[in-house]
């Protein structure tokens, strides 16, 4: 019944292959290139829709498709296997959806550019992993995805190699990853062997849901584990400490920053620990290590985020704020909330990035027009853009009332849930909630300082230039309004029941219960709390984003000449969070010059030094040997003959007088 | 009476003797002809042997060193005529290019 779950990734796969084998050669229209990536992740759709009512329909929620053996050693058996289950199948529709739309809408921004083949190819690959990481049935199959994506990432954060911070950008987000990735092949392998010692050898996710019990709840090595794991997750999902490299990710072209570093590679992390939640949730200490650092991540992404004049980087940090979010509801037992939220994240933060990226796309051109070098994602050279570009401004501001937790609209009903079980869950805290309110606040503050800066206000961009600003073509408004029609309705998929007075059901939950329902039966994990406490929260939390609003208006459109007024006197302050509170510098001085040091040392003292010394002693040795020794070839004769009789004598003499 | 150790140590002062000249003597000549001296000297063993022990095979092997000499002494003598084509000598001290 589910046996062709194999077509879903094998689509994008052939997409990438033929882009990036023939692309260059052979299409010479963008739209043929641009057509056959698209259409290889919408197939990869299609076939998703129609498993996912296939299993909406299905009595039975597990499905395990085996494709044949991979390798066998010893005890370990691994399997070319897919796992189909609602919580792989919610992922396949975010990847997939997702995934048209900002391939449909690289056909627009990318247009002209040098590796348009190249791009396309990248970016069915990224497809390809992600499909690959989100169906994997057994960690081995996951971690194919988990490492594909990270390429895919790193090859397009450098698409634009020849600039020198591109490509430094695209080395940082690897090594940052590596170490993540590190951390989870240690998880896996010390699970392997202690889950083997108790007699069991496997890799598999649902055997290892069925057997974690046997490690022992809160015993020190599912501690170990789940820690190594969730190393691995902040490395992917962009948390304190291995966030910074997200930021500088931007590097790369929008749609790429719209698809991988906002709406699903980043999000690996939290849909890592939804597919172990068995074992997470047996260690209650890494569950509220990962509720701090998500609540930290999200608070400190988000002062940061006040600084910033980059369209975009204001987005990375919004995106690593609300990653925090997530990682918030997996610490606190939340994990339908953390999934929720990572789809309705998924809706607007695309959108907001394609949003920008629309904006970014004009200005340039713009600017081009002119013969300008302004910066192109600078707000500060933006403003006023709402009667240029309506659609954009539209669909923008849908997204930024969405991410603010607006009623009615997608975030609302996630970061909602999420705050609700901080605050109310067996593993929450009153500290977590805390944190979370305030960063909500935050998230809706900078979030409107961006759309008021680039949209609103009279338009400060070069007067040059400032009437070629046009609104984008259709293949990049369609995408923009499919996803702010999302990030508007998306949320009613899962709507708590205290305000649900047409009794639809929270549809998530309920579909999601296969996944999660017996760990968080089996360890006691449920926010208890009254209809009435539970009501409260949800209008504190309006009044919270809605303060955040205020805020923000009144800083940026009543009184536009408040911001600067305040970073002058704070002058010392907002250079700090402007500078990311010396965040990289203090790596740099930590870990990245340390590091650097001791190559150069293993370089220039014990490579130059020992190494080469060590070889080139020797040769030394031979050359002086061999130049006392090359006397004896005289060129006389008869010295030679003397030599062999010599030779005779002794050969003869040691045999007769032996 | 003369008996085979008479023979065999007339070969192995005639065998020394060649020795001796092919070390020390400076014309190219000399020393060709001190070789061919060794030769002779090692026939003369392989005959008194093979005389001595009633076995052919020595003097077969004589017959083909002195058609091997033979042969030897044209190629050598023709070397010579090179040589002092090319050094108006035949002293192997002038014949030293290979060396270091």
């Amino acid at each position: 019944m589910y046996d062709n779950l194999w077509l879903i990734p094998f689509f994008p796969l052939v997409g990438s292959i033929i882009n990036g084998l023939f692309g260059k050669r052979y299409f010479k229209s963008e739209k043929v290139i641009g057509g056959i990536g698209t259409l290889a992740v919408a197939g990869s759709f299609i076939v998703s829709l129609k498993y996912f009512f296939q299993l909406l329909a299905d009595t039975e929620k597990v499905h395990e498709v085996v494709y044949g053996s991979w390798m066998t050693v010893g005890q370990l058996q691994i399997n070319w296997e897919l796992l189909l289950d609602p919580l792989s199948a919610l992922m396949l529709l975010v990847v997939t959806g997702v995934g048209s739309l900002i391939h449909l809408y690289s056909i627009g921004y990318m247009h002209g550019e040098v590796g348009f083949y190249r791009f396309f190819s990248y970016l069915n690959l990224f497809i390809f992993a992600m499909l690959m990481l989100v169906l994997g049935g057994n960690a081995l199959v996951m971690f194919i995805g988990w490492e594909g994506v990270g390429l895919c990432s790193y090859l397009l954060i450098g698409y634009y190699f020849e600039k020198k911070s591109a490509g430094d950008a695209a080395k940082k987000a690897f090594v940052v990853n590596r170490i993540g990735d590190f951390g989870f092949l240690l998880g896996l392998l010390t699970l392997y062997w202690t889950l083997g010692s108790q007699g069991v050898w496997t890799i598999n996710f649902v055997k290892i849901g069925e057997n974690a019990h046997l490690l022992g709840t809160g015993s020190v090595v599912v501690t170990a584990i789940t820690l190594l794991f969730f190393l691995g997750a902040t490395g992917k999902s962009a948390q304190i400490p291995l966030y910074t490299w997200l930021p500088d990710a931007m590097e790369g072209p929008t749609p790429v920053s719209a698809l991988i570093h906002a709406a699903t590679m980043v999000t690996a992390g939290v849909y890592m620990i939804a597919r172990m939640n068995g074992l997470f949730a047996m260690a209650p200490e890494t569950m509220m290590t990962i509720a701090i650092v998500g609540a930290a991540t999200a608070l400190f992404a988000a002062t940061i985020g006040f600084a910033q004049n980059d369209i975009k980087r204001v987005l990375a940090y919004s995106t690593v704020s609300q990653l925090g979010f997530m990682f918030m509801a997996m610490g606190v037992g939340a994990f339908t909330a953390g999934i929720f939220h990572l789809m309705t994240h998924a809706f607007f933060k695309a959108c907001l990035f394609l949003g920008s990226g629309s904006v970014i796309h004009a200005m340039h051109h713009a600017l081009h027009h002119a013969h300008l070098n302004d910066d192109a994602q600078d707000m500060r050279n933006m403003g006023g853009l709402r009667k240029k570009m309506p659609i954009t401004w539209i669909t923008y501001g849908v997204s930024c009332l969405a991410i603010s937790g607006m009623p009615f609209f997608a975030g609302f009903f996630s970061k909602d849930e999420i705050l609700w079980w901080t605050f109310a869950s067996t593993r929450g805290s009153i500290w977590v909630w805390g944190v979370g309110s305030v960063a909500a606040c935050m998230t809706a503050f900078y979030m409107f300082r961006s759309l008021y800066m680039t949209f609103h206000g009279p338009q400060k961009t070069n007067p040059k230039a400032k009437d070629h600003v046009h609104e984008s073509p259709w293949v990049i408004t369609l995408p923009l309004v499919v996803l702010a029609s999302l990030a508007t309705i998306g949320g009613l998929i899962g709507i708590p029941h205290v305000i649900d007075v047409a009794h639809v059901g929270n549809k998530l939950e309920h579909f999601l219960a296969p996944v999660f329902e017996h760990t968080q039966k089996t360890y006691e994990i449920a926010a208890h709390g009254s209809a009435s406490t539970e009501i409260l929260l949800m209008v504190g939390s309006v009044l919270i984003g809605l303060t955040g609003i205020a805020i923000a208006s009144w800083m940026y459109m009543k009184n536009p000449a408040l911001p600067g007024k305040f970073t002058a006197k704070f002058s010392r302050l907002h250079r700090t969070v402007f500078n990311k509170w010396y965040i990289d510098e203090l790596y740099d001085f930590l870990f990245v010059n340390p590091c650097k040091s001791f190559g150069l040392f293993l370089w220039k003292g014990f490579d130059v030094n020992v190494v080469d010394g060590v070889v080139n002693g020797v040769g030394r040795v031979m050359q002086l040997f061999s130049a006392g020794l090359r006397y004896i070839q005289s060129g006389f004769v008869q010295n030679y003959a003397m030599g062999m009789v010599i030779g005779v004598v002794v050969i003869v003499g040691f045999y007769v007088l032996r | 009476m003369i008996t085979v150790h008479h023979y065999l140590v007339l070969g192995a002062i005639l065998f020394s003797l060649g020795t001796f000249g092919v070390l020390t003597r400076k014309n190219a000549i000399v020393i060709f002809m001190c070789i061919e001296l060794m030769l002779n000297a090692v026939n003369l063993t392989f005959i008194s042997l093979s005389h001595y022990l009633g076995n052919m095979d020595g003097q077969i092997f004589v017959l083909f060193i002195m058609a091997v000499a033979a042969a030897e002494a044209a190629v050598g003598l023709a070397l010579m005529i090179a040589f002092f084509r090319n050094r108006e000598s035949i002293s192997v001290d002038d014949f030293n290019l290979l060396k270091w």
